[in-house]
């Protein structure tokens, strides 16, 4: 296990995945436990795409590659419009029913 | 030439598509006159290519004018091989189709349908000009089917008719056998030789003839040449209507009368003939093959002649009469005398086509009635149909002097020189067929145009000859059914006519030995005179003329002592009824097996209704799965990572 | 040096700020937490020497979309208790699941480092900078070069979702007269026009 003595070396490109893959898994814990609440899904959401650039930026570094980073700026694009159109629905949903609770939207039940 | 190979050829296929897709716009007389054009140039240039070939003796020629498609090793071509056997069907069926064509404008005077019928005619006429002119399997086989179908459409002229419909079913399905037969040696020609040619299908014959393989089972063995030629043998015969694939010749009468005489006597059924003799280098080497074609030929001569004495349709009785006469043709063809089966196909050609259209103006002047027990005493109302009846009648039965006699009185004697197996069988059957012919020929001719009259008076009255354009072609056909043989026997059947196209082998070469004492025409018929075939046919006019004007009264009285006899030749030998009640049932309890239980219980019931409800209970089953719940979904989503991400460490 | 403590702090705060976002109480805490996470990440971009985006993400994301969120959160009279049903009930699975999956990611980056070369270290990031040692203007350059069609796409994206967002909450007000050109397309003369026989007036 001598990989794990970097933990106190300097901070390199496994640092990062780590933390990318522990943000990814509190957002996905976060998906589970606040199942009935619509916006902090949606904010799971954020984190999870959160956690991806991380990914992204963390190798751009690492290969030398700004491309890696220009793919960030687009995900970033994306979950923005993402989250306003989202917003957006949740917002209508509310209007609809005076709720946003996860459990009374099965209307796509198989 | 090549060029003039084309026009021939397509000249009635543009007249053809005038006729048919225009023919509103041309309106009767524009198609008549197109159709009659289109023959008559193609006749005129038939003679062209016959003084061309045979009388200035340039070679023949063997090409291609067109190549369809090649893949593969397989060269498919429009291709023509002209030689004194395609010149002498080309003259044939362009002079006989062209008498037909003039003879229809009287025929079809009063009917709806005159510019399709002459559309089809004329599409007739460029089919089996397609067929003759041919030099490959291929576009044979082209025409072969292109003339049935002509048949098909022809017979059932007259759609509104239930049994015109009928009768074009059954001369399309039973032809269909035929042809299958007729696919398979073709098959075997080209697996055998790689290509479609006739040329190097008769330079392989020698050597495939010599090639056995096992194609029943693995115990017996099969001549390939054999196997071939009895395939094409069998399309031969569903297409010229030999024992048992005859059935739909008789009911092809339906059809109007020119179309009778054109393609169910003069040309279309011939084309079997045709093949056969242009076959020879291939059917002589296959001696099984022969004596096939010899007992089968000799069995349509005999006994469908028999069926000819208790018909009283005129038409069917020549229909009967052209089945008899194409069993002679096929007797020759398995005796190795081709050329005299050529002959009597040529000479037949013309005499049939005249009885055909004699019969034809018979039923004009009775207004459409075709029962001989309601005719008699025809002879003075119509005389120029009476005479060049005759003539044609007197040619059928082998009068000395009429072509008939040339090429029948040939034709037996070749077989008598035969040594094939079945030799002997078919001199029987074709000597015992020309008393049989003689008989029916006459009682024909005298029940029409002698003794009382027994129609009714309406039809009487309105008795007259039919119009020039109906009597022209009866005299023009009358010409040659008298002259042609004594002009023709000497170079055709003893010269060298054929020799470079047709190929016999000299161990069978029958005509060979009968050269030997030829002496002219005028000896042969002097010969003629004196052989057992003249007094077997006298016999049989003699016996016609005491049986049917001296003493009507007997044929009844046979008929009442031989009812078993009778019962069997007016079921026409049970053919039709096996074919209904045991190929056709049977074929039908097949297909309804397969209907039900391949078709509705497995493709339909399993395969499509099955699949389909497979899917709808998998649906059924897999919805559970989907509850709409986002975190469910998640959750899935998270399982399968984990189970990815787990793989990956597994694996590496 | 500086780098490694300045690297476990922020990761601290986000993992923190992030276990926020997620256990929160109140769905306004749970937003403002996640306005600390993605300050900190951009805190750790800078560290990547990502100073283009770590300024974009604090900007875009902390600028525009957390306030968004905030004011849906805030504008939607959500009862928070009855959304929070079931937290405990499921804590369990979610902490196995988030387990699961941190184990997996710690194990194949950090102890068995697939697809990863010996040395894990940053190399230098001159690549990463333009002519003038700016990120930003290298970014720009392959923005507005390489990548100028899918930028001109993400423009387009925004757009629509723009008039997506508008269209979806639009609301109109009632009793306002508003003119239905299908309904106009597809009227009848049957819906408008009535024939009326009247009797013929009778003269004096």
């Amino acid at each position: 296990m001598s990989s794990l003595a970097t933990i106190g070396g300097p901070v390199g490109l496994p640092h990062f995945l780590v933390l990318a893959g522990i943000l990814f898994a509190i957002a996905v814990a976060g998906i589970f436990l606040n199942r009935k609440n619509v916006i902090l899904i949606l904010m799971c959401i954020e984190l999870m795409l959160l956690a991806v650039n991380f990914n992204f930026v963390a190798f751009s570094r690492w290969l030398g590659d700004l491309d890696g980073q220009v793919f960030v700026f687009f995900i970033l694009t994306v979950a923005a419009a993402e989250s306003a159109i989202g917003l957006a629905i949740l917002v209508v949903l509310f209007r609809e029913r005076k709720s946003i609770n996860v459990e009374n939207l099965d209307t796509m039940r198989g | 030439m090549e060029k003039i190979y084309l026009a021939i050829l397509l000249a009635p296929l543009f007249a053809s598509i005038v006729a048919g897709l225009f023919g509103k716009w041309v309106g009767r007389a524009g198609a008549h006159t197109v159709t009659i054009l289109g023959v008559a140039v193609s006749f005129a240039l038939s003679v062209y290519v016959f003084n061309h070939h045979v009388l200035q003796g340039q070679p023949a020629f063997d090409g291609a004018v067109y190549t369809w498609l090649e893949t593969d090793g397989l060269t498919l071509e429009i291709g023509f091989l002209v030689d004194q056997l395609t010149v002498l069907m080309m003259l044939v069926v362009t002079f006989v189709s062209l008498m037909v064509h003039v003879y229809t404008i009287g025929y079809m005077h009063d009917d709806d349908g005159y510019q399709r019928f002459f559309s089809y005619i004329s599409l007739f006429t460029f089919s089996m000009l397609l067929l003759v002119m041919s030099n490959n399997f291929l576009q044979l086989f082209v025409g072969w089917e292109l003339v049935g179908l002509v048949s098909y459409l022809l017979i059932g002229f007259w759609y509104k008719r239930p049994t015109a419909i009928f009768a074009n079913m059954k001369a399309f399905l039973v032809n269909r056998v035929g042809d299958f037969g007729f696919i398979l040696g073709i098959a075997g020609v080209y697996y055998f030789t790689d290509s479609l040619r006739y040329s190097d299908a008769f330079a392989a014959a020698p050597a495939i003839a010599d090639v056995y393989f096992h194609l029943f089972s693995t115990n017996t063995t099969e001549n390939a040449l054999t196997i071939i030629c009895v395939g094409l043998f069998i399309g031969a015969m569903g297409k010229s209507a030999q024992v048992p694939l005859h059935v739909w010749l008789p009911d092809s009468m339906e059809g109007p009368t020119p179309i009778s005489a054109l393609i169910h006597a003069a040309t279309m059924v011939t084309a079997g003939i045709f093949m056969v003799a242009r076959m020879s280098p291939m059917f002589e080497y296959s001696e099984t093959t022969l004596t096939f074609i010899l007992v089968i030929g000799a069995t349509t001569a005999l006994f469908m002649g028999f069926l000819g004495l208790v018909n009283n349709d005129i038409k069917r009785v020549v229909a009967y009469s052209t089945l008899s006469q194409l069993g002679y043709m096929t007797v020759a063809l398995g005796a190795s005398a081709y050329a005299a089966g050529v002959f009597h196909l040529m000479t037949h050609a013309f005499f049939k086509a005249l009885l055909f259209l004699a019969a034809g103006s018979v039923i004009i002047a009775m207004h459409h009635e075709q029962d001989m027990r309601r005719m008699g005493g025809l002879r003075k109302y119509l005389p120029i149909t009476y005479w060049t009846c005759l003539i044609g009648a007197l040619a059928l039965i082998g009068f000395p002097g009429f072509s008939g006699f040339f090429s029948k009185d040939g034709l037996i004697e070749a077989v008598a020189e035969s040594t094939i197996p079945g030799a002997g069988y078919a001199l029987f059957a074709v000597m015992a067929g020309v008393f049989v012919t003689a008989l029916y020929t006459f009682r024909m001719v005298f029940m029409t145009f002698h003794g009382k009259e027994r129609m009714d008076e309406h039809t009487r009255e309105h008795l007259h000859e039919s119009p020039w354009v109906v009597t022209l072609p009866l005299v023009l056909l009358a010409i040659p059914s008298i002259f042609i043989g004594w002009f023709t026997i000497g170079p055709v059947l003893f010269g060298d006519y054929f020799r470079d196209v047709i190929f016999v082998l000299p161990q069978h070469d029958v005509l060979a030995k009968l050269g030997e004492q030829w002496h002219g025409p005028a000896a042969f018929v002097l010969h003629g005179v004196q052989a057992p075939v003249f007094w077997l046919a006298a016999a049989g006019v003699a016996t016609a003329w005491f049986l049917y004007l001296k003493r009507p009264d007997i044929p009844d009285a046979i008929q009442a002592r031989t009812r078993g006899l009778n019962r069997l030749l007016e079921n026409k030998y049970y053919f039709d009824w096996f074919n209904e009640n045991y190929l056709a049932a049977g074929a039908r309890a097949f297909g309804r097996i397969f209907w039900k239980g391949g078709d509705r219980m497995l493709i339909d019931g399993a395969l499509v209704d099955g699949s389909a409800r497979v899917v709808g209970w998998l649906a059924g089953v897999i919805r559970h799965v989907q509850s709409g719940y986002l975190y469910h979904y998640a959750f899935a989503m998270i399982i399968g990572l984990a189970a990815l991400l787990a793989y990956l460490l597994v694996r590496t | 040096m500086l780098i490694t403590i300045l690297f476990y702090t922020f990761a601290a705060v986000l993992v923190g700020a992030a276990l926020g976002v997620v256990l929160s109480r109140n769905t306004v805490h749970s937003a403002l937490f996640l306005v600390l996470a993605f300050f900190t990440s951009a805190a750790l971009w800078l560290l990547l020497e990502a100073e283009f985006l770590g300024i974009v993400l604090v900007l875009v994301y902390v600028g525009a979309v957390m306030v968004l969120f905030l004011f849906v959160v805030m504008m939607l009279d959500i009862n928070v208790a009855q959304l929070r049903e079931g937290l405990t009930r499921y804590a369990p699975l979610g902490a196995l699941v988030a387990l699961m999956v941190i184990v997996q990611i710690v194990y194949v980056t950090w102890v068995r480092r697939l697809g990863l070369t010996a040395d894990m270290a940053f190399p230098s990031a001159e690549p990463l900078r333009g002519t003038q040692g700016s990120n930003t203007e290298a970014l720009g350059a392959l923005l507005y070069d390489d990548y100028v069609l899918p930028f001109q796409l993400a423009a387009v994206v925004l757009l629509v979702a723009i008039v997506a967002a508008i269209v979806l909450t639009m609301r109109s007000r009632p009793g306002l007269k508003q003119q239905d050109v299908a309904k106009q397309v597809a009227v009848r003369k049957e819906d408008r026009v009535r024939l009326v026989k009247l009797p013929a007036e009778k003269g004096p």
